[in-house]
């Protein structure tokens, strides 16, 4: 119990002390956080940059008698006559033109095929669609006049739904959950499969450096194979959980230094339907009813759970491979494909979270720290929740007790190209 | 009481008798040489000493009691053949690393490690990390580890690969040093000039089961071929002697006593002929000469089997 201490720590601290942890543990927040800084500024902008000015040949007198911008359409648009589109071409650039929109002489209420926008270079969408509208609300105007509707009649008629859905589980209504708690679950379930794969492989690295550089021989000398097996595993855990405790408590700093609201709410804005405070208000009632301790006791047991699956098959993966790095693909192929499995069943579960797939899915240990995360919000069974824990645990001792018999083997083998035939041989051989 | 007692030890593999029935013993202070060709089975023997193997029969006795690797690792020290250590890890930090794992105490390690560091001249060492080092640098890391705990037990494959005349000196006479101090060494190499300076005892295997045992003395006694060297006056020609001339030059003649001669037969022939006799010595076979000898004829890799056992 003591060497196993002493491999944990050494295991541990070696990591820790890296630089390229400090850097990764502090440059990861400040990148996601400059990219979700970049997105907001983004959508805060709406691209108010974006003003140009548009020679306009409306040769249909689809602009009589003014042009009216659609809304967020800074562009500004001049009625260019007496010219023909041939010689417009030549001289708009030097005239400190853009673009040329050319409307044809034709009825373009009826057909709209032929109306044109010229640039030096391919237009961006936001744009283009920018210039669509104020076309688009032009077309209309002329409809509505020749149908004898004012644009008020018009408004009165439209319809644009936005529906609530209240959850009802006995005690009381809690609004907002669904929205919110989709995106909650897709987090949980991203950031757990993230940490399968990469402290799994980082376990995987830690037991072929041990075998390359030859030490693996001296340490089973002194300490169990287990013992190091188990002892590496543990160490890098523990690196991981430090690593995002730091994460968690910069990336709150940070927000809370920056007044940047949660990242969902400038991945979710939608500036044309809901105002950014209203939108905000929304998640932060949603969040608020959302049930906060079966999510986190949850995420906890999932996220240190599916660690030790994972890490245990990722150990043995690595001592059966010898110097050729490229010798571990095949290796690890067959054990990242249920990771990434259970990552599309998690998205599937955000739709159908009670679906025969997902609900197998969020039981077979390989998959279930993933997948339950992804529908734990709705309303799971208890019994299945313990079921899949339960199960979650027995995988965990099964795979370790069975990996830790390839790795005792694999760690001492040199210069050989081991079968998998060979790997399960070890793994059911009597000890 | 011997330190160890190995006792009708079996390791069998699908494809090979890796280990086929071996024994032998090691008396405490001895320089015991494992001898043996690739592939014969001296690493897997070794394994199954230092508790990385479990035996498929047989017994190991460490010290009168039977071998327990979790309490009995702590008094062997081992060096495999193909070393290694942390390449990332600072040397210091490491040395009390791997000495806390033979069960010392952090203060015990410590101090083991600057003294021995001080004996090598490695404290400047101390905060590098060991790709910094040369291979003998590593070598000699690697020999420090291995005997940090005062183990009772030593085993050591190939200590000397890669180190240069003095270092290979310096390590050789801790060898003995730690002998003296009622440490067993078992020693592995295919340096035979090596095992003649250092050890006095061998075992040679081949293909899994043990071929020779016994003192180096005792073991060259048994394979001498009655060759002597005799340093003359003048060489005469010589007929009807008891011995057959095998090469002869100026200063020396090498000769074969036949069959049902002596020594002293030799020694009367050439005072008959009134020859002044020099020198007159026996000469021993190498241990080389007797490796070859006894494994010449087998194939020179082992060749794959099937076991039935």
């Amino acid at each position: 119990m003591k060497k196993i201490l002493l491999v944990i720590q050494r295991e541990y601290l070696v990591r820790v002390r890296k630089k390229s942890f400090l850097y990764t543990t502090i440059l990861i927040p400040l990148v996601i956080m400059g990219f979700y800084a970049a997105i907001f500024a983004i959508g805060i902008s709406g691209g108010s940059h974006e003003k140009n000015k548009i020679a306009v040949l409306d040769e249909a007198g689809l602009f009589t008698p003014a042009i009216e911008n659609a809304k967020g359409d800074e562009s500004t648009y001049v009625i260019i006559t007496g010219q023909s589109l041939e010689s417009l071409k030549g001289t708009y650039k030097s005239k400190g033109y853009d673009y040329i929109l050319y409307i044809p002489p034709v009825d373009v209420t009826k057909d709209t095929k032929h109306i044109q926008l010229f640039s030096s270079s391919p237009l961006n969408v936001n744009q283009k669609s920018k210039v669509e509208r104020t076309i688009d609300n032009a077309i209309e105007n002329k409809r509505l006049q020749s149908a004898n509707i004012s644009r008020e009649q018009y408004r009165s008629i439209q319809s644009d739904v936005s529906i609530e859905n209240p959850v009802l589980n006995g005690k009381e209504e809690k609004k907002n959950v669904a929205f919110v708690a989709q995106g909650v679950s897709f987090i949980c379930g991203l950031l757990i499969y993230i940490v399968m794969l990469i402290y799994g492989t980082m376990v995987m690295r830690g037991v072929m450096e041990e075998k390359i550089s030859r030490i693996a021989e001296v340490m089973v000398s002194s300490v169990k194979p287990f013992q190091l097996m188990m002892g590496k595993i543990i160490g890098i855990g523990a690196v991981g959980l430090t690593q995002f405790t730091i994460w968690i408590a910069l990336i709150a700093t940070l927000r809370y230094a920056l007044h940047i609201p949660g990242l969902d709410t400038a991945m979710m804005q939608q500036p044309d339907k809901v105002q950014g405070g209203a939108l905000t208000a929304i998640i932060s009632g949603g969040l608020g009813n959302l049930p906060w301790g079966l999510i986190i006791s949850c995420f906890i047991f999932y996220f240190l759970g599916g660690y030790l699956l994972y890490a245990s098959l990722f150990a043995a993966i690595g001592s059966v491979v010898s110097e050729d790095q490229s010798e571990a693909q095949q290796f690890v192929f067959p054990v990242m494909m249920p990771i990434i499995l259970g990552f599309v069943i998690m998205t599937k579960a955000m739709a159908d979270p009670n679906s025969p797939l997902v609900v197998f899915g969020s039981l077979f240990p390989l998959t279930s720290p993933v997948v339950m995360m992804g529908r734990i919000m709705y309303n799971v069974p208890v019994t299945q929740i313990i079921a899949s824990m339960l199960l979650l645990v027995l995988g965990i001792l099964f795979f370790t007790w069975l990996t830790a018999k390839i790795y005792r083997t694999g760690i001492l083998m040199y210069g050989k190209k081991v079968t998998w035939k060979e790997m399960i041989r070890w793994a059911f051989r009597k000890s | 009481m011997n330190r160890l007692d190995v006792k009708h030890l079996k390791k069998y593999y699908t494809s090979q008798k890796a280990v086929d029935d071996i024994s032998f013993s090691l008396a405490p202070g001895s320089i015991f040489g494992l001898l043996g060709p690739n592939g014969a089975g001296k690493t897997t023997l070794i394994r199954m000493i230092t508790g990385i193997l479990f035996p498929d029969e047989g017994d190991i006795i460490f010290d009168g009691q039977s071998f327990n690797p979790d309490r009995d690792n702590a008094f062997i020290g081992y060096m495999p053949e193909e070393k290694g250590l942390y390449k990332k890890m600072k040397i210091g930090d490491q040395a009390i690393y791997l000495a806390q794992l033979k069960g010392l105490s952090k203060a015990t390690a410590m101090e083991r490690v600057k003294h021995w560091f001080i004996k090598f001249e490695m404290q400047s060492w101390w905060n590098k990390k060991v790709e910094d080092l040369s291979k003998g640098m590593q070598q000699k890391l690697q020999f420090v580890t291995t005997v940090l705990n005062d183990p009772k037990l030593i085993i050591l494959d190939e200590p000397f690969s890669g180190l240069d005349p003095v270092n290979s000196n310096l390590i050789k006479e801790e060898i003995y040093a730690l002998a003296q101090k009622g440490a067993s060494i078992i020693f592995s190499t295919h340096r035979m000039e090596q095992v003649e300076e250092i050890c006095d005892h061998i075992i040679l295997v081949n293909k899994g089961q043990k071929i020779l045992d016994g003192t180096v003395s005792g073991v060259k006694q048994q394979f001498k071929e009655n060759i002597f060297s005799i340093g003359l006056d003048a060489y005469p020609p010589v007929t009807d002697a008891p011995f057959d001339i095998i090469n002869q030059n100026n200063h020396q003649q090498i000769l074969k006593i036949k069959e049902g001669f002596r020594s002293n037969d030799v020694l009367q022939y050439y005072l008959q002929k009134q020859v002044g006799i020099n020198s007159f010595q026996e000469i021993l076979p190498s241990l080389n000469d007797i490796f070859i000898k006894l494994v010449h004829g087998t194939p020179l890799a082992r060749q794959f089997e099937t076991v039935t056992a």
